[in-house]
C-alpha cells in the first residue's frame, strides 16, 4: 500500500520532469543545429565585434538560402577559452570565429582552421594592407580574412600639449621624451602603461625587432628577446621614461580610471591602434574637440616605420560538412571582401583592412564621428583623421611574427613586468624572465626551441 | 472631531510617555553599570573598540552598495568625469533604467527572465531534493546511509569550479550545452543544502512524533507532508535562500556551458556589457553596467527581506519531552 503510493509519486515526478523536458526542447530549437527546418543552411559565427551583426541583414537578403547567427560568447581571451573547450569536446564549435591576428597562428598551427586559399582567397593579396595580409598568410596558407586593422598612431590631447608648450607634434622618440617632460611639468602624464603585452609587441615591432619566429613545419620556435638589439632599444627608452616618472604606470588600460584620465587630460596622449576614435568618443566624451591624430614618432628623423596594434580576422573552423563550409565562406567573403559588407562595418566604427576603403574619398574626407544617437561629433576638432590613419596603415613594417602560443605569452606578461610597479626591478629583468618562461612553456608543448 | 479621535490621541500620548520613561530608565541603568564597573547579561558593558571595528566593517560592506546607488544615477559622460561618490551633473537614473531595458533590443529583460527561471527551477528543485533527501537520511535507517554521508561531506569540500570543465565535457556529449538544462541540472544538486537539511531534520523532527503518526496509520508521505514539513519550514527557507543566492550569482558554470546570449543569466550578460568597452571600436556603457548591476541585486534584497521572518521564527526543536 505504502509502496504503491510512493511509486505513484515517483511516476508523477518523472512525468512532470519529462513535460519540462519537452517544453525546454520546444523553446531551444535554435543553437547550432546542422541545417534549419526550412532547408536553409544555418551558420554560426562567434564574434564580439559590434559591427559584424550589422552585415547579416544585407548578406541574408543576397543569400536567401543561408541563415547567419552571430553570437558574442565573450571578448578575446574568453572567446578563445570557449573555442578551446568546444574544440576539445568536439561539439558546439562555430563555423566562423573572430580571431585576433596575434592568436591566429595558434589555431592555424593546431590545424583547427580551414585553409582558405583552396576556396579562392589566395588571390586577395593586393586587396588588403600589407600588415594585415601578412598576419593571415601563414606558412603559405590563408587562414582567415582580415576583418579590421589597427595601424598605430599617436592620438594626443592638443589642449594639454598647447598648455605645456608642446606646439610641434613630436615626430621622433627623442622629441616625445622632451614633450613628456614638459607635460609632466603641467601636472599630466604623456601616456600610461602598466604592462601590456600587446603594446610591447607593437612598440618593438615598430622599432624593427623580430624576436619570434616559427619554422615552416611548425615544430621549431625561436624566442629571442634578450638578443634582439631592437627590443633592447625600446626597452632602454621606456625604462628611462619609467625612471623619470614620465609615464603613468599605475593606471591599467581600459579601466574606468584610464577613461577618466583621457577625459580630463591627465593622460595626454595614446600610442594605439587606428580603431581608437570610437573608443575615445564613448570613453572620454568630455574631451571632444580637443584630441588630434598624428603619425607615430620614429627612431630616426624623417622615418615612417609603423606597426599594428590589435585588429581581428574572421577564420573558418575546419569542418567536414561541405555545404556548411561553402555557406560560411560566402559570409566570410561578404563581411571581409565585399564592398557593401565592408562599408556596413566601417560605418559602424570598424577600421578597414582593405586598400579600396582606405583610398576612398568618402573615408578619407571624414571629419566627424557618429555618436550612439547617430549625431555627428567633431571629436578631432574637424581634422581629417582618416587621412592620417590611412597613411599609418601603409607604413606598417612587414614580416613581424607572433608566437604560436601568443595567448599564453600575453597572459603572463604582466606578472613578469614588475618594473612597472617596483623601482627595484627593470624592464630588462622582466623581459629575461618572460623569455625564460616562454622557452620552458614551448618545450612543454613539444616545440624545439631556438634562441 | 470625535470622541474616539481624542481618546486615540490620549492613548498614543500615554504610550509615548511610557516609551520615554523606559528609555530614560535604561539610560540610567547603563550609566550606573558603567560607573560602577559592573554589568548584567541584558545590559552588557559596551566596548568602544568592538563598536568601532563593527562600524568599520559595516562601512566596508555597505560602501560598494553606496557606490552602486550613486553611480546608477549618472550618465556615461558624468561617470567618467565626476567624483565616484559624488552626484553627477544630471540625475539620469530613470533614463538609465529605461536604456538598460532597451539596449540591444531589450536583451536585459531576457537575461532577467532567464535568471529567474534558473532560480525557480534550479534553486527550487535543489531545495526540494535537499529537503526530501535530508529528511530521509535523518529519519530512516537503510543500508548505505554511512556511504551517502561520506559522499555528501566529500562533495561539500569540492569546489564547484573544479567540476565545471568535466561537467562541460559530459554535457557536450549529452548534447545539453547551450541549453537551459546545462544551467538547471547542475544547480539541482546542492550537497551543502542536503547536509543542512539532514542535520536540521535530525534536530527539528522528533522521532516520537513520527512514531505517533505511524501508530495512527498515516502513510510516510502523509507524515512527511503534514507533520514534518511544517516543522522543517525554517530550515527549508534557509536552504532555499542559500540555493537561490548560489544560483543567482552563479558565474563560472554558465560562462562555460552557455554560448548563446539568449540563454545567458544576468551575471554573464552584464560582464559581456562591461567587456564591450575594452574592445576595438566598442561603445563604453558603464552607466548601463552599473544600473544593470543595481537592478540585479534588488530581487535578492527582496528575497532576503521577505524570507528572513521565516527563518527567525521559533523552531519546534525540543518541543517534545523525550
Amino acid at each position: 500500500m505504502r509502496f504503491e503510493k510512493m511509486t505513484k509519486v515517483i511516476a508523477l515526478t518523472g512525468a512532470v520532469a519529462m513535460a519540462f523536458g519537452l517544453a525546454g526542447c520546444g523553446g531551444s530549437g535554435s543553437g547550432s543545429s546542422a541545417s534549419g527546418k526550412d532547408g536553409k543552411t544555418e551558420i554560426l559565427v562567434w564574434s564580439w565585434d559590434s559591427t559584424l551583426p550589422r552585415t547579416v541583414k544585407g548578406f541574408e537578403a543576397k543569400n536567401p538560402d543561408i541563415k547567419v547567427k552571430v553570437t558574442n560568447v565573450g571578448t578575446n581571451k574568453k572567446e578563445y577559452t570557449a573555442l578551446n573547450n568546444a574544440l576539445s569536446a568536439n561539439k558546439g564549435a562555430p563555423d566562423l570565429a573572430q580571431i585576433e591576428y596575434y592568436a591566429l597562428p595558434e589555431y592555424a598551427t593546431q590545424d583547427k582552421l580551414q585553409d582558405l586559399s583552396d576556396m579562392g582567397a589566395s588571390g586577395y593579396k593586393s586587396f588588403y594592407t600589407p600588415g594585415t595580409w601578412d598576419s593571415v598568410n601563414l606558412n603559405g596558407g590563408v587562414y582567415a580574412l582580415p576583418m579590421d586593422s589597427g595601424p598605430m598612431a599617436l592620438f594626443y590631447n592638443k589642449e594639454v600639449f598647447d598648455k605645456a608648450g608642446v606646439t610641434e607634434v613630436p615626430t621622433t622618440w627623442d622629441e616625445y621624451y622632451e614633450a613628456a617632460k614638459k607635460i609632466k611639468a603641467v601636472g599630466s602624464y604623456i601616456t600610461s602603461d602598466s604592462g601590456d603585452a600587446g603594446f610591447f609587441d607593437s612598440m618593438t615591432w615598430q622599432a624593427g625587432a623580430k624576436p619570434f619566429a616559427t619554422s615552416k613545419d611548425g615544430k621549431t620556435v625561436t624566442i629571442n628577446l634578450t638578443g634582439d638589439p631592437k627590443v633592447k632599444q625600446w626597452d632602454d627608452y621606456w625604462q628611462k621614461m619609467i625612471n623619470e616618472d614620465l609615464i603613468n604606470t599605475k593606471i591599467p588600460g581600459w579601466s574606468d580610471d584610464w577613461n577618466k584620465g583621457l577625459n580630463d587630460g591627465s593622460i595626454a596622449s595614446l600610442l594605439t591602434g587606428a580603431w581608437m576614435p570610437y573608443n575615445l568618443l564613448s570613453g572620454a566624451p568630455d574631451a571632444s574637440g580637443k584630441w588630434r591624430v598624428a603619425q607615430m614618432p620614429t627612431w630616426e628623423k624623417g622615418g615612417t616605420e609603423n606597426s599594428e596594434n590589435g585588429g581581428s580576422s574572421l577564420a573558418m573552423i575546419k569542418t567536414k560538412d561541405d555545404s556548411k563550409s561553402k555557406a560560411a565562406y560566402k559570409f566570410l567573403e561578404y563581411a571581409c571582401h565585399n564592398a557593401q559588407g565592408i562599408k556596413t562595418r566601417v560605418d559602424g566604427g570598424a577600421f578597414p583592412a582593405d586598400n579600396n576603403t582606405l583610398k576612398s574619398n568618402e573615408f578619407l574626407s571624414m571629419t566627424s564621428l557618429k555618436d550612439a544617437n547617430g549625431k555627428d561629433n567633431a571629436y578631432f576638432g574637424g581634422q581629417k583623421f582618416n587621412e592620417v590613419l590611412s597613411q599609418a596603415a601603409k607604413n606598417v613594417l612587414p614580416g613581424y611574427k607572433f608566437l604560436p602560443f601568443e595567448v599564453y605569452a600575453r597572459g603572463i606578461y604582466g606578472d613578469k613586468m614588475t618594473a612597472f610597479t617596483s623601482k627595484s626591478a627593470t624592464l630588462d629583468q622582466g623581459i629575461a624572465a618572460w623569455q625564460k618562461d616562454l622557452q620552458n612553456y614551448a618545450k612543454q608543448q613539444g616545440y624545439t626551441v631556438k634562441k | 472631531m470625535s470622541v474616539l479621535d481624542a481618546e486615540g490621541r490620549r492613548v498614543r500620548a500615554a504610550e509615548r510617555a511610557r516609551a520615554r520613561r523606559v528609555a530614560a530608565d535604561e539610560r540610567a541603568e547603563r550609566r550606573r553599570a558603567a560607573s560602577s564597573g559592573f554589568s548584567n547579561p541584558s545590559n552588557p558593558r559596551r566596548s568602544v573598540w568592538l563598536t568601532l571595528a563593527c562600524g568599520v566593517f559595516a562601512v566596508y560592506c555597505l560602501f560598494p552598495f553606496a557606490y552602486l546607488l550613486v553611480n546608477a544615477t549618472k550618465t556615461q559622460a558624468d561617470f567618467t568625469s565626476t567624483f565616484g561618490l559624488g552626484p553627477g551633473r544630471s540625475f539620469a537614473l530613470w533614463d538609465n533604467i529605461r536604456e538598460v531595458f532597451s539596449y540591444q533590443d531589450g536583451i536585459f529583460a531576457r537575461w532577467l527572465a532567464n535568471t529567474l527561471m534558473y532560480v525557480v527551477v534550479g534553486a527550487g528543485g535543489a531545495t526540494l531534493l535537499a529537503v526530501m533527501g535530508g529528511y530521509a537520511l535523518a529519519k530512516f535507517r537503510f543500508p548505505g546511509r554511512k556511504a551517502v554521508f561520506a559522499v555528501v561531506l566529500g562533495a561539500i569540500s569540492v569546489p564547484g569550479i573544479a567540476l565545471a570543465v568535466p561537467q562541460f565535457l559530459l554535457f557536450a556529449k549529452l548534447g545539453l550545452t547551450n541549453t537551459p538544462w546545462a544551467m538547471i541540472v547542475p544547480s539541482l544538486i546542492s550537497p551543502f543544502g542536503l547536509y543542512l537539511m539532514w542535520i536540521f531534520s535530525d534536530q527539528a523532527v522528533p522521532g516520537e512524533l513520527l512514531e505517533a503518526a505511524r501508530v495512527d496509520g498515516a502513510s510516510e508521505w502523509r507524515t512527511f507532508r503534514t507533520i514534518s514539513l511544517p516543522l522543517l519550514a525554517p530550515g527549508i527557507v534557509t536552504c532555499a535562500l542559500f540555493t537561490i543566492v548560489a544560483t543567482w550569482n552563479n558565474y563560472f558554470l554558465p560562462l562555460i556551458m552557455l554560448k548563446d546570449a539568449d540563454w545567458y543569466p544576468l551575471t554573464i550578460g552584464l560582464n559581456q556589457w562591461k567587456d564591450q568597452a575594452s574592445t576595438a571600436g566598442g561603445q563604453a556603457i558603464q552607466n548601463l553596467v552599473i544600473t544593470g548591476s543595481l537592478i540585479t541585486i534588488i530581487p535578492l534584497v527582496i528575497a532576503f527581506l521577505l524570507l528572513q521572518k521565516y527563518w527567525q521564527s521559533g523552531l519546534a526543536a525540543g518541543a517534545v519531552k523525550e
